[in-house]
């Protein structure tokens, strides 16, 4: 490491002194304002301790213009943030104002090694391959490469765990036709005039309970979670029915999946006189009047509808699964 | 401090200080504007009171609501005010005993405020509607009362809150933006009987949830899940309305990352 002051041959800028080198009453302050400084973290630290033996955890406190936090926290908070910001604005103000500030140029060590060294660990590389003999006993070299070989192949076996292939995990839903739509949570089942113009519910396949609990996660109802909503059949521009078919809407009735195309969130952010249903993740917008439609936000395709119709003692019930995957898009959709 | 001083032409010092003035006057906003709602009792219909109460609606409503409460035209052919033929005593009790009606003045949607009808004129509006046609009726204390409520009912009421009005209100009930304006409001006031109301009618742009959707007993375990999410104690941080990402992100940004900056500036600059 070579050290060159200022003054010899390079582009640093001409040195100005600060107050502190040539004042020493400037340098007594600066002095006085580190110590200060230290002094004022140790007295954080003993707050600290007060603070943690004097504060009852459970007491709120208001914060103007913030709501309310917890006042232990809030003081353990303060006093460590302080004693640790005032060690570090001590150090700093201390190197910045009294410690030497001469612009120094400080050159690389050359990073390879000496021509020396370099031959020495040739020579030895070369001497560990004549005494193994690995040249003129070709048995052992060729038998040593398989056995290194095959000692990876475990491994690569091992990785048959991280499967099995998802199947159809990601495109069927648990919708078949015929099946009944509970309200979510209560399991009612639901007629149409139970419903008003203006009316929205979550609900759930029949049987999801017994699904969930045998599969032992949610699922299921990731997946097959829809929302009903009830709307004046003259205010639907058009929904998802392809030509020919019989509505998949039932009498104003529309049944959409709850799972947001977009990277799959709940939706249920509805407004219902301008039939927008938003997600509250990214404000992804859907015009439920209008087949689902996107029409703000990030989210790239439709909400997928499902076709409903009521069974012969007048209860809505799914007329098909879900037409297409529900949810966020994945690789192997398209 | 001799920094500060240093630097308080700086362009940056403008900058902080517009930013601290936005930050004090959107606290002080956000306190000063929140919401107070007031009690009325549950109207019983009898034909003085209807009477009473006509008389108020062409006083105070029939402006916008039309003489006969059939919704009224501006000249320039929209609407000044829906029809209120059918929607109810429960719906003017809503309206009327939040604040929300008589409108202040026309905007995306109808902010609660102090209420201007009192409790019997409140009633007495709701008796009038409510006898034009059938409409969900104002729900009996025993419908909203939640006072022994189980924890298995608090137990669905959350499931149902997170399934059915989390999505605007928010999982902490403190409400939250819609489109153009429009916005969920906070439920940290709302008493019981215009949560219910709410539910059953559907004010606004919010879904109605009638009682063959969720039954009496849903909507009551409801309103026990959000007046206990009121008391839960607060033992995180300091928790910004309990609004979630929107005003944490706001002062992680804007302060912490503020905060940051300006000690790595202090750090880089050289000392005089």
């Amino acid at each position: 490491m070579t050290i060159e002051p200022h003054g010899s041959d390079n582009d640093l800028p001409e040195h100005k002194p600060r107050r502190a080198d040539v004042d020493p009453k400037a340098a007594k302050r600066a002095e006085r304002q580190v110590g200060f400084m230290f002094l004022a973290s140790g007295l954080a630290s003993a707050a600290f301790i007060v603070a943690y033996v004097v504060t009852p955890v459970d007491k709120d406190i208001p914060l103007p213009g913030f709501g309310t936090t917890n006042a232990s926290n809030l003081l353990l908070g303060i006093t460590m943030g302080l004693a640790l910001f005032l060690i570090g604005a001590a150090a700093i103000h201390w190197a910045k104002k009294l410690m030497p500030d001469v612009e120094i140029v400080q050159e690389r060590a050359p990073e390879a090694s000496d021509a020396e060294h370099r031959d020495e660990l040739l020579e030895e590389y070369q001497r560990g391959i004549d005494e193994s003999s690995v040249k003129r006993r070709p048995f052992i070299l060729g038998s040593m490469v398989a056995a290194l070989g095959l000692a990876g192949l475990p491994a690569i076996v091992l990785l048959r765990d991280l499967g099995p292939l998802p199947g159809n995990v990601l495109t069927e839903t648990m919708w078949e036709p015929g099946m009944h739509i509970l309200i979510a949570e209560t399991n009612q089942k639901i007629r149409p005039e139970d419903m008003e113009v203006g009316t929205l519910i979550s609900a759930v396949p029949e049987g999801i309970d017994e699904v969930m609990e045998e599969e032992g996660n949610l699922n299921a109802l990731a997946k097959a979670a829809v929302m009903l909503i009830r709307m004046d059949p003259t205010e639907i521009v058009a929904d998802q029915t392809p030509e020919g078919e019989e509505p998949w809407t039932y009498q104003g009735i529309l049944c959409f999946s709850k799972i947001c195309t977009h990277v799959g969130c709940p939706l249920g952010l509805y407004e219902q006189l301008t039939h927008h249903m938003l997600c509250p993740c990214h404000q992804s917008t859907f015009d439920l009047a209008d087949a689902g439609n996107v029409i703000f936000g990030p989210a790239a395709r439709s909400l997928p509808q499902l076709a409903i119709t009521v069974d012969e003692d007048g209860y809505l019930i799914a007329r098909e699964g879900f037409a297409e995957p529900v949810g966020p898009s994945f690789w192997e959709r398209g | 401090m001799t920094f500060l001083l240093a630097r308080r032409r700086s362009p940056w010092a403008t900058a902080l200080l517009l930013l601290l003035a936005l930050v004090a006057v959107g606290g002080i906003y956000a306190v000063a504007s929140s919401s107070t709602q007031a009690e009325a009792t549950t109207p019983s219909a009898s034909t003085t009171l209807i009477e009473e109460g006509r008389e108020l609606f062409l006083e105070g409503c029939s402006s916008c609501h039309g003489r006969n409460a059939g919704g009224a035209y501006q000249p320039d052919g929209t609407v000044a005010g829906p029809s209120l033929i059918g929607v109810g005593a429960a719906s003017v009790d809503f309206q009327v005993s939040t604040g929300r009606m008589p409108l202040a003045a026309p905007g995306a949607q109808a902010k609660a405020k102090e209420p201007i009808f009192n409790e019997d004129e409140t009633a007495a509006l709701a008796a009038y509607i409510g006898s034009l046609a059938p409409g969900p009726a104002i729900p009996a204390p025993d419908q909203y009362d939640t006072a022994g409520i189980s924890p298995e009912e608090l137990a669905l009421g959350g499931e149902l809150f997170r399934a059915n009005c989390a999505s605007c209100h928010s999982a902490s009930g403190k409400g939250g933006a819609l489109t153009d304006g429009k916005y969920a409001p906070s439920l940290a006031e709302t008493t019981p009987r215009n949560i219910y109301q709410a539910m059953l009618i559907g004010p606004q742009n919010m879904p109605n949830f009638p009682d063959t959707t969720l039954r009496p007993e849903d909507k009551r375990a409801i309103i026990g899940y959000i007046e206990a999410i009121r008391e839960s104690p607060n033992s995180g941080g300091i928790d910004q309305g309990r609004l979630g990402p929107v005003t944490e992100g706001i002062t992680l940004w804007v302060l912490g990352l503020g905060a940051l900056i300006s000690v790595a500036i202090w750090i880089g600059v050289k000392a005089k």
